[in-house]
C-alpha cells in the first residue's frame, strides 16, 4: 500500500509539472519559484535539523567497540574497529562514511535441520555503494551547469564516467548504475519478506522520487533532447540571482527540475537526514577511551544512594558477629 | 514455570512474517516468553513510582491516569538528554541489515523481536507526538496513537531485548537498539513497569550491597565454605579479609560468584590466584556487587548502585580497584562509572604489585579487569602453571555480548585460556568476537517463567557451541560473565547437553601451581584430575 502511494504520487508529480508547463505556461513557477523555495528549505530544514541534534548532548561515552581494546601493551589493538584517540576514530569514520564499514559486515542467517547457518551477504552493501557513489557523482556532474567556464576537474570526472565511449552524447555510467541500484533497493523491498514488512511509505517515497528523477535525467539526456544551451542559460541565471526563462527549453527539463525540487524539500524532513546523521552517531564517533579519560555528563546530577553508615547501622550486630571491621563499636 | 516444548520443536522457526501489516497486528503475550510484574516492596525500597501489587497477565496493569502525559513528557525530556535518542529516533532508513542479528528474533522469528521493527514500536510514538509529518499525516508518515496496548506492546518486547549490541554492530548508523531498550524500559519504570526479576536484585542491591540480598556474614560464610573446598583439594587454609581499611586494592565481583556453581568455582579461582600472589586486597561486603541491574532499569538507578564502589574504595583507602568477570558490569564501568560518580582523583593509577605493569588504559577510572590482570601474570611469567590439569576439558570461548561490544576485551581472557588449558577450538567466526550472539539471558531475561524466551534467544549462541561440540568434542564453555554462567549452563542442557560451563578464573585456578599445595588429583568441582581417577584423597 504504501509502495503504490508513493508511486502514485511520484507520477501525479510529474503530470503536474507536465501540465503546470505545458497547459498553464508556468515556467516562472517550476523553473524559478519552486527551485529556490525548495533549496531555501533544504538549507534551513537541514541546519534546524542538525542543530536539534546538536543540542542533545552526549551523556554517556558509548562507541560500539568491534574490535580489540587498547589495554596491555603487547596486546595489539584494532585501531579502528576500537579506537582509542581522535586518529583512530577518524579512521573508523571514513571506513564508514566511504565505504559503508559496517554493512560490509552483512551476513544472512538461514536455518536448515534445526541448525543455523551464515553465509556473506554483500548485495546490499554493494548496492548502497553503487547508489550512494553515483549518486555522488551525478549530482558533481551537475555543477557544469551552475558554473562558466566549466572547472577542469569536471571534464577529468566525465571522461572517467564516460569512458565506455559508446553513444552520442556520450553514455555516462552513472546514470544507469543510479537507475539500477535504485531499482535493486526497490525491488528488495518488495521481495525480501523482513524488508517488505517493515517498510513505510516515507522508505518508497524517496525511491520513486530518485528513479523519476534518474529516468528523466537520462530521457532528457539521450532521447528527447531538450535545448541545452536554454537550460544553461536558466540554471545559471538561478544560481547568479538574475532568474530567466529562456524559451523553448522541452517540458522534460521543467518535470526533472521539479521532482529535484521535491527531493531537496522533502529531504530534511524524511530519513534522508541519515547523511548528516551518521556523522554524529555516538555508537560510532566517539573513542573507546572512557577508562583513560572522564567523559562528562553535562547534566548529571546527585543521587540518593545507600550509605556505609546506613548499612553498617542496619548490620552492625551480625558483621560484629562475624568478625567483620566496623567504623563504630 | 511455563513448560518449554522440546529442542525439535522449538528449533521450528518460520522467519516469514504474516501478510498483515505489523501496527494491525495485536501483541499476543505468549506464556514462557514474559517475567512477572514487579512486586510493590521492591519499588518501595527504592522510591520508584507507583508501587502496586499487579501482573503482567492482568488486563489492567493499574497505571496512574496520566500515564499518557508521563509517557510523552518522559520521551520529550530524553530527547532533549540523549543525542543518541534523538538521532537513533531519525535517521534510520530501515534497510532491514540488523533484521536477523538479534539472536531474539533467530530463535523466535516474531517479526518485532527484529532490531529495526523494536526500535519502530517507539519510532511510532515518537513521528505521531514529535514530528510534523507525523503530527499532520499520522499513519501515512509511520505515526502512531499512543494507547494502553502499544504500551503492552513495549513491555512485552523490550524486555524481549538483552541490550546486546550486536545489531549496532551491523548498523550503517551505529544505531543502538539497546540504547533504546534501555531509555523505553526508563521510561516504563516511570509507571511502575518493571519486572519482578530485575526489581527484586535492584531493591536487594539497594539495601543490602548485593543482587541476592546477602547479608555481610553470608557472604563471609559462604566464602568459607569456598576456603575449605580448597583446602580439600589443595591442602592450603586461604583467610582472605573483608571491609579491610588500608588494602592496598579492593576486588569487587558480581554477586552471583558467591552463591550457586559455577559461579562459586571461579570465586574460588580468585581467591586461590590472589591468595598465591600475595595480593594485599580486601573484599567489600558494602560493595559487594559489580553487576548493576539498576541498567537494566534506569540510569539513575544504575548510577545508585554504582556509587557505592567508589564510595567503599574511598572509606577503606583502597589504591585502586580491581572487577572480576562479568558482563554488563563491565560495561558499566568502562562507559559509564566515572561519568556518573568519578572522578576517583582519591585513587592512585593501577600498577600491579606483583609486575610492576601500570594500566594505562584504566588511568582514570582506576579500575582493572581481573582479565587484564592475569594476562599481565602471565605473561611476565609470575605464574606457575600446568595447563595438562585442564586436559580433561576442551574449551570453547563466549565473548559476552558487553564486554566484546562495550568494550573490547577479546584477547586478554584468549591468552589466559590458551595458557591453562591444552585444548581450545573458537566456535564459528559469525558468532565470536564483536559478532557474539548473548546468552539469551542478558539485560535481567534470566528468571525461571520466560524460560521459553530465553532458550530461543540462546538458541543461536547453542548452536554455534553444539558446532564445535560435534566437530571438536568441545565440553566446556568459558567466559568472564556471571549471568553467563548463571544462565548457560540451562542453555546447555536444553540444547547441548554434555557441555558445562566456567568462568576463565576457575580454569586458571585449576592449572595454577601453588606453594606449598599437595599434590591435586581433584580439580576445583571436587572431580577426578586427569589420570587421577580413582585416587584416593588424602
Amino acid at each position: 500500500m504504501g509502495a503504490l502511494f508513493s508511486f502514485v504520487a511520484v507520477i501525479l508529480l510529474i503530470l503536474l509539472a507536465y501540465v503546470g508547463v505545458e497547459v498553464a505556461g508556468m515556467q516562472p513557477i517550476f523553473g524559478i519559484v519552486i527551485p529556490y523555495a525548495a533549496v531555501l528549505t533544504f538549507i534551513a530544514g537541514v541546519i534546524y535539523r542538525v542543530i536539534k541534534w546538536g543540542r542533545s548532548p552526549i551523556p554517556f561515552h558509548i562507541p560500539t567497540t568491534c574490535g580489540q581494546q587498547k589495554s596491555l601493551p603487547w596486546i595489539k589493538q584494532n585501531k579502528l574497529e576500537n579506537p582509542s584517540s581522535s586518529t583512530g576514530v577518524i579512521g573508523r569514520m571514513a571506513l564508514e562514511v566511504f565505504l559503508f564499514r559496517s554493512l560490509f559486515r552483512l551476513s544472512k542467517s538461514e536455518l536448515r535441520d534445526g541448525r543455523l547457518a551464515y553465509g556473506s551477504d554483500k548485495w546490499l552493501w554493494l548496492a548502497g555503494m553503487a547508489f550512494h557513489w553515483s549518486f555522488l557523482i551525478v549530482l558533481l556532474r551537475h555543477i557544469r551547469f551552475f558554473a562558466t567556464p566549466v572547472p577542469s576537474y569536471l571534464n577529468l570526472l566525465e571522461s572517467l564516467d564516460g569512458f565506455l565511449q559508446v553513444g552520442v552524447p556520450r553514455l555516462f555510467m552513472t546514470g544507469i548504475i543510479l537507475l539500477l541500484a535504485v531499482t535493486y533497493l526497490l525491488l528488495r523491498r518488495f521481495y525480501i519478506p523482513q524488508v517488505r514488512y517493515i517498510s513505510l511509505t516515507s522508505d518508497y517515497i524517496p525511491l520513486f522520487l530518485i528513479m523519476a528523477v534518474a529516468s528523466t535525467g537520462i530521457l532528457m539526456r539521450y532521447f528527447f533532447k531538450v535545448d541545452i544551451v536554454g537550460v544553461k542559460e536558466l540554471t545559471m541565471g538561478l544560481v547568479s540571482f538574475n532568474p530567466t526563462i529562456p524559451k523553448g527549453i522541452g517540458v522534460i527539463f521543467y518535470i526533472h527540475i521539479f521532482l529535484i525540487s521535491i527531493l531537496f524539500a522533502y529531504f530534511p524532513f524524511s530519513k534522508l537526514v541519515h547523511m548528516g546523521g551518521v556523522f554524529l552517531s555516538p555508537t560510532r564517533n566517539l573513542a573507546n577511551n572512557s577508562r583513560m579519560v572522564r567523559h562528562i555528563n553535562p547534566w548529571n546530577y546527585p543521587v540518593k544512594f545507600h550509605s556505609y553508615e546506613e548499612y553498617e547501622e542496619e548490620f552492625r550486630k551480625k558483621m560484629k558477629d562475624a568478625g567483620i571491621p566496623v567504623e563504630k563499636e | 514455570m511455563a513448560k518449554v516444548p522440546k529442542p525439535e520443536e522449538l528449533s521450528k522457526i518460520d522467519y516469514k512474517p504474516s501478510k498483515k501489516r505489523w501496527m494491525d497486528t495485536p501483541v499476543e503475550f505468549k506464556e514462557g516468553m514474559f517475567c512477572h510484574g514487579t512486586r510493590a516492596k521492591y519499588l518501595e525500597t527504592v522510591g520508584f513510582p507507583n508501587p502496586r501489587e499487579w501482573s503482567s497477565k492482568d488486563e489492567d496493569w493499574k497505571l496512574p491516569e496520566n500515564w499518557k502525559e508521563i509517557v510523552l513528557e518522559a520521551i520529550k525530556e530524553r530527547l532533549g538528554k540523549y543525542r543518541s535518542f534523538r538521532l537513533f529516533m531519525d535517521i534510520c532508513v530501515r534497510c532491514g541489515a540488523c533484521a536477523d542479528k538479534c539472536q531474539f528474533f533467530l530463535g523466535t522469528g516474531d517479526p518485532r523481536n527484529m532490531p529495526v521493527l523494536r526500535a519502530e514500536l517507539m519510532r511510532s510514538v515518537y513521528r505521531r507526538y514529535f514530528t510534523a509529518p507525523g503530527k499532520i499525516m499520522g499513519r501515512l508518515a509511520g505515526g502512531r496513537e499512543l494507547t494502553y496496548d502499544v504500551l503492552k506492546e513495549w513491555w512485552y518486547y523490550f524486555y524481549q531485548c538483552s541490550e546486546c549490541r550486536r545489531c549496532s554492530v551491523f548498523c550503517p548508523y551505529g544505531i543502538d537498539q539497546a540504547e533504546i531498550t534501555m531509555i523505553g524500559r526508563e521510561i516504563l519504570n516511570l509507571l511502575g513497569l518493571n519486572t519482578d526479576w530485575i526489581a527484586g536484585p535492584v531493591a536487594n542491591c539497594y539495601a543490602k550491597g548485593n543482587h541476592l540480598g546477602l547479608e555481610p556474614h553470608t557472604i563471609k560464610s559462604n566464602i568459607e565454605f569456598m576456603l575449605d573446598d580448597i583446602e580439600t583439594i589443595t591442602g592450603i587454609r586461604i583467610e582472605p579479609t573483608f571491609n579491610r581499611k588500608g588494602a592496598e586494592i579492593l576486588f569487587v565481583t558480581p554477586s552471583g560468584d558467591l552463591f550457586g556453581d559455577p559461579g562459586t568455582y571461579t570465586c574460588m579461582g580468585y581467591l586461590m590466584l590472589f591468595h598465591e600472589l600475595g595480593l594485599d586486597y580486601t573484599w567489600s561486603t558494602y560493595a559487594s556487587e559489580g553487576g548493576n541491574f539498576g541498567f537494566f532499569t534506569s540510569m539513575e538507578m544504575a548510577k545508585r548502585l554504582n556509587a557505592k564502589i567508589y564510595a567503599e574504595a574511598k572509606r577503606l583507602g583502597v589504591k585502586w580497584i580491581l572487577g572480576g568477570e562479568c558482563g554488563h558490569m563491565w560495561r558499566v564501568i568502562n562507559q559509564y562509572m566515572d561519568t556518573w560518580n568519578g572522578p576517583a582523583d582519591f585513587l592512585e593509577v593501577p600498577v600491579s604489585p606483583i609486575t610492576g605493569s601500570r594500566f594505562d588504559n584504566a588511568r582514570a577510572t582506576r579500575m582493572v579487569h581481573v582479565a587484564e590482570f592475569t594476562a599481565d601474570l602471565i605473561k611476565q611469567g609470575k605464574l606457575k602453571l600446568d595447563p595438562t590439569r585442564n586436559d580433561h576439558l576442551k574449551v570453547t570461548f563466549h565473548d559476552s555480548c558487553n564486554t566484546a561490544r562495550g568494550m573490547g576485551i577479546f584477547e586478554e581472557p584468549r591468552y589466559i585460556i590458551k595458557n591453562v588449558c591444552n585444548h581450545f577450538y573458537e566456535m564459528p567466526e559469525d558468532t565470536i568476537r564483536e559478532k557474539t550472539f548473548c546468552c539469551g539471558s542478558g539485560a535481567g531475561l534470566n528468571a525461571g517463567e520466560n524460560m521459553e524466551l530465553r532458550m530461543r534467544g540462546g538458541f543461536p549462541r547453542a548452536n554455534a557451541v553444539n558446532y564445535v561440540h560435534q566437530r571438536y568434542g568441545v565440553n566446556m564453555l568459558a567466559n568472564i560473565c556471571a549471568i553467563d554462567r548463571a544462565a548457560l549452563p540451562t542453555l546447555m542442557d536444553y540444547w547441548v547437553p554434555g557441555v558445562k560451563v566456567t568462568g576463565v578464573h576457575e580454569l586458571v585456578a585449576n592449572a595454577l601451581v601453588m606453594k606449598g599445595e599437595k599434590e591435586r588429583t581433584q580439580d576445583l568441582r571436587l572431580e577426578p584430575l586427569p589420570g587421577k581417577e580413582g585416587a584416593e584423597n588424602v
